[in-house]
């Protein structure tokens, strides 16, 4: 594999400035307005101004998805901040959220930027209101004039299973059957969460919460209940991908991509994926440590998609960080995934505490723990130095892309 | 109170490809698309059989048996009106590998097994028939075979 040879071509990127706005619930701001805020700190922190960026990348952008999910377009965002570009892309499809910060990569290894802006924006929870999460398709029709679906969702929605709790509920309860999965182990992604996000002060739900509040929260969809689920939530997280020539002149330590996963070997379907219990998080992390030496015993911090409890699951089997059907004992107790634990899991409080930025949240906080910016919750290595590598993954069911990130060379 | 679906149906587009699995079970019947060379049932529906590329593929009627691969008990009141109903994933007794996302009914939830028999039964709605599936109860009259 490409190992041997030549390093992988993402190896010549680096992530030379983080951004995000305000991020909480019902901010009542337009996307764009947050994008802007995002991406202007993104730029300043990279130690750049506006007119050195000549790329520009985002997901999903232009109309993708329900209500405040797809973020301001890329010639939207190009527009508000008079970009002058020499790429740009944009779009839903490809190895999960990350697709964007992948395909940055890629283009200042090919030449064609130097410095690409990406962003992701969800303002989901303003447009909502007071209405509630609906379902996909709206939840339910009534009567004539209901639209009619085709394409994937024709083979879900019919039925009811109108979220993706349903979908991966199905994945949870599968795991309680084949790997002895139970409530309590689950239960310790969503506790973890919320004791992280204690010390992150723009984190959406930050009260205490113990087992058995997690216990006692009512069910969505049966294993899942309210605490396995994200909230949606308003922000723009933005960074700066840059060749990795300009990381000595970054003014913060520029964060090293080491390898991108990006496969998906399965079928592309929630329901006809060969293997249930994992799906595509399988493909993506095997082919993330195919384009890599470095092992997931060397990863001191791990922000795995939590979009729903079950896949942070999910994806500490898939990156090795245990065996196959072994992440209930890995967390039982809480202790391993701590931040005084041998892996340090979703710092900031995770999507379920920190707020649903879509992937984004993830990427920004692996950033934020090596370049030692995390204040109270800066996790350390044994005999306190910085973190050297961490695991970025995004995405659930078909949908999986991640991203090993190190402080330096690598 | 055994299961039954949500209270309002969202209904598939019949188009060239899934329309004859939408509409199958007029006759009572459940249908997958088949290659006649490899013999592989294809779902969704595809143009050729993604196994072996074959352009002869056509509809053909299954047993209507599957077993419970997974199932969830939706609570949460995404469709007004609806009690809580299960949302299974089965497997077709024909071939392992094809599933189908559907609703478990007239069955008590707590009673649902992972590996438990289930058959097939329609619900019709305009022209949709949503293949619905069922514990397999002891010996039925219409089944001799059986």
């Amino acid at each position: 594999m490409p190992t041997t040879a030549e390093p992988p071509l993402e190896r010549r990127a680096v992530i030379s400035g983080i951004g995000q706005s305000a991020v909480g619930r019902h901010l009542g701001r337009s996307d764009i307005d947050l994008t802007v805020e995002a991406c202007l700190a993104a730029v300043a922190d990279a130690g750049l101004t506006r007119d050195d960026i000549d790329g520009l990348a985002t997901y999903p952008g232009m109309g993708a998805g329900t209500g405040g999910f797809a973020g301001p377009s890329s010639p939207e965002v190009q527009d508000a901040l008079r970009l002058r570009l020499n790429w740009h892309d944009g779009g839903g499809e490809g190895p999960g959220q990350m697709r964007a910060v992948i395909a940055a990569c890629l283009a200042v290894a090919a030449g064609l930027a130097r410095h690409v802006l990406v962003y992701r924006t969800v303002s989901e929870s303003t447009a909502q209101g007071s209405g509630g999460r609906p379902g996909i398709g709206g939840g339910g029709g009534s009567g004539g004039g209901v639209p009619r679906f085709s394409g994937f969702l024709q083979w879900s929605l019919p039925f009811g299973a109108v979220s993706a709790v349903n979908w991966l509920a199905l994945v949870a309860e599968r795991r309680m059957y084949e790997f002895s999965l139970t409530r309590e182990q689950l239960g310790q992604i969503a506790i973890n969460g919320r004791r992280n996000a204690a010390d992150n002060p723009k984190a959406v739900y930050r009260d205490p919460m113990d087992l058995a509040d997690y216990l006692d929260a009512r069910m969505i969809s049966t294993p899942l209940c309210l605490f396995d689920c994200d909230a949606p939530s308003d922000g723009s997280t933005a960074f700066v991908v840059s060749h990795r020539d300009y990381a000595p002149d970054a003014p913060r330590p520029a964060c090293h991509v080491n390898a991108v996963g990006t496969a998906l070997r399965g079928r592309a379907s929630w329901d006809q994926f060969d293997d249930p219990t994992t799906m595509a998080a399988r493909d993506a992390a095997a082919s993330m440590w195919e384009r890599t030496d470095l092992r997931p015993a060397d990863v001191d911090v791990a922000q795995l998609y939590d979009g729903f409890s079950i896949l942070a699951m999910v994806w500490l089997e898939a990156l090795g960080f245990c065996g196959r059907g072994e992440s209930g004992a890995f967390v039982e107790d809480g202790t391993a995934i701590s931040r005084l634990g041998a892996l340090p899991l979703n710092t900031a409080g995770g999507q379920l505490s920190g707020g649903r930025l879509h992937g984004f949240g993830l990427i920004h906080e692996a950033c934020v723990q090596l370049r030692g910016e995390g204040g109270a919750r800066q996790v350390f290595r044994r005999g306190g130095a910085l973190p050297e590598v961490a695991a970025v993954s995004n995405g659930g069911g078909p949908i999986a892309g991640t991203l090993l990130l190190t402080r330096g060379t690598g | 109170m055994p299961a039954r679906g949500p209270a309002i149906r969202l209904l598939p587009r019949l188009d060239q490809d899934s329309g004859f699995f939408w509409t199958s079970g007029a006759d009572g019947r459940l249908r997958f698309q088949r290659c006649h060379r490899c013999g592989s049932f294809v779902h969704p529906p595809a143009p050729r059989c993604p196994e072996c590329l074959s352009e002869d593929v056509a509809p053909e009627v299954v047993s209507g048996r599957a077993t419970v691969v997974a199932h969830t008990v939706n609570v949460h009141p995404w469709i007004p009106g609806s009690e809580p109903y299960v949302v299974g994933l089965v497997s077709i007794e024909e071939q392992e590998s094809v599933r189908l996302t559907t609703n478990l009914i007239d069955v008590e939830p707590e009673e649902i097994r992972t590996g438990m028999p289930v058959e097939v039964v329609f619900e019709q709605h305009e022209d949709v028939y949503l293949p619905l599936f069922r514990p397999v109860r002891a010996v039925r009259s219409d089944r001799p075979g059986l």
